[in-house]
């Protein structure tokens, strides 16, 4: 859990994915069409990547992957990550966070 | 002793009952009768008035046995159109009703589900469009169009199960008519393609409201494209996994690398569910994000121009499907 709070709070937006994952590939592609620049951690090519992904379930990320953390704060899986965008909050929090700026 | 002329009660024009009675004058004379021709007279009478009764019981059966029939041919013709329909759509039809049969089979009750959710659907925006044009208030009009977005709730559960039993049925479309495939994206409609058709049709839209529905169009459009490209990620990666071939021997290490192809194939297959999960989620988002955007008159206008087009789309379908071929 520490590795995680630790690496989400080294950049703005941080996404744990897999390189497994095409779920992952839709979310980042969301994150690049905004402008933000994520930082991508992927849990089946690093070290205590398993352990990584235990903590992120035991925050209650179904699947565990991708997570998002946007200003060190977890913000959800990809359902929550859509429905964020839609209502327009993900692009605010982005701003607030300083990931984008428009 | 004088009698006079009773009136006449009944006005049928039938022939078959002698109203004339002898003995009897309608006119102004005046008739002497004894005690027996009296008493005939008014058995006669008895009779006949019992005659008229019947007979016109009898019309009334009659008339109501007519109309019964002509319902049950117009619901005869229906049935058979319905018939015709689903066997061109080579839906499967079991002239037996076997029920085991058609609960074994996900993609069978899902169309079942469908069917019944979509006719349900239909009858509560016609009652919409009932309520709109009898210019009721608000307050009825909230009721009304909340109900028919609960109910949109209840056919995107449906669809979750039934992409669990069998996912590539749910991605097919084949459970739409098919001009409605033209349009069909991961599972269902385009959300950025239904707010564009809609936009002319909810005028006058205030500033603010015409800059949200933008923003959601444009937000829903980046979604689907995200979506899109996962999705086109997954094939590449599927087909790049079978396509990786070994020579054609059957040494174990080829047996268990294919093997292992076939392994990593299926766990990619598995993640097609997730797709349209998060498919159907980005529709019921940007619905309910159109709903809080749009007054209770503009949101019962905007439910019944969806219903109105899509109508228009199954009945081109049914054109489509019956048109004249060589």
């Amino acid at each position: 859990m520490d590795k995680v709070r630790d690496l989400a709070s080294k950049k703005a937006a941080v996404i744990f994915t897999k390189s497994s994952c095409f779920m992952c590939h839709s979310i980042k592609t969301l994150f690049y069409e905004l402008g933000a620049s994520p930082a991508i951690h992927e849990l089946d090519q690093v070290a205590n990547g398993r352990e990584m992904e235990y903590a992120l379930r035991r925050l209650g990320c179904n699947p565990s992957v991708p997570a998002v953390f946007i200003g060190g704060n977890y913000i959800g899986s990809a359902k929550d990550i859509i429905s964020l965008h839609v209502d327009g909050s993900l692009k605010d929090k982005l701003i607030e966070a300083k990931a984008i700026w428009l | 002793m004088l009698r006079i002329a009773s009136p006449r009660t009944d006005t049928s024009t039938d022939g078959d009952i002698d109203d004339k009675a002898p003995g009897f004058q309608s006119s102004q004379g005046m008739v002497v009768s004894d005690a027996s021709e009296r008493s005939r007279d008014q058995k006669t009478l008895r009779r006949l008035a019992q005659n008229r009764e019947a007979a016109r019981k009898s019309r009334l059966r009659k008339k109501a046995y007519v109309q019964q029939l002509e319902s049950s041919r117009m619901q005869l013709t229906q049935l058979e159109q319905e018939l015709q329909r689903a066997r061109q759509q080579g839906k499967y039809i079991s002239s037996s009703g076997d029920a085991q049969s058609i609960s074994g089979n996900g993609a069978l009750a899902f169309d079942a589900e469908y069917a019944r959710w979509l006719e349900e659907h239909t009858r509560r925006a016609n009652e919409l469009r009932g309520a709109l044009s009898s210019h009721a208030g608000d307050a009825e009009l909230r009721i009304i169009v909340d109900s028919l977005l609960t109910h949109y709730d209840d056919i995107y559960r449906i669809k979750a199960e039934a992409s669990k039993a069998d996912v590539f049925h749910i991605l097919s479309g084949m459970w739409k008519t098919p001009a409605e495939r033209c349009f069909h994206w991961l599972g269902g409609f385009r959300p950025s393609e239904l707010l564009k058709l809609l936009v002319n049709k909810l005028e006058p839209l205030t500033e603010q409201q015409l800059l949200a529905i933008t923003n959601l169009q444009q937000s829903s459009q980046q979604a689907e494209d995200a979506l899109s490209q996962g999705m086109e990620a997954l094939q590449q990666s599927l087909a790049d996994t079978l396509a990786s071939s070994n020579a054609q021997s059957n040494s174990p290490g080829n047996v268990a690398s294919y093997m292992g192809q076939m392994a990593m194939a299926m766990g990619k297959l598995g993640t097609l569910e997730n797709f349209i999960r998060q498919a159907d989620n980005l529709r019921q988002q940007t619905l309910q994000q159109l709903h809080r955007i749009l007054t209770t008159r503009q949101s019962a206008r905007a439910v019944i121009a969806i219903n109105d087009y899509f109508s228009r789309l199954r009945a081109l379908s049914s054109l489509w499907l019956a048109r004249p071929r060589e």
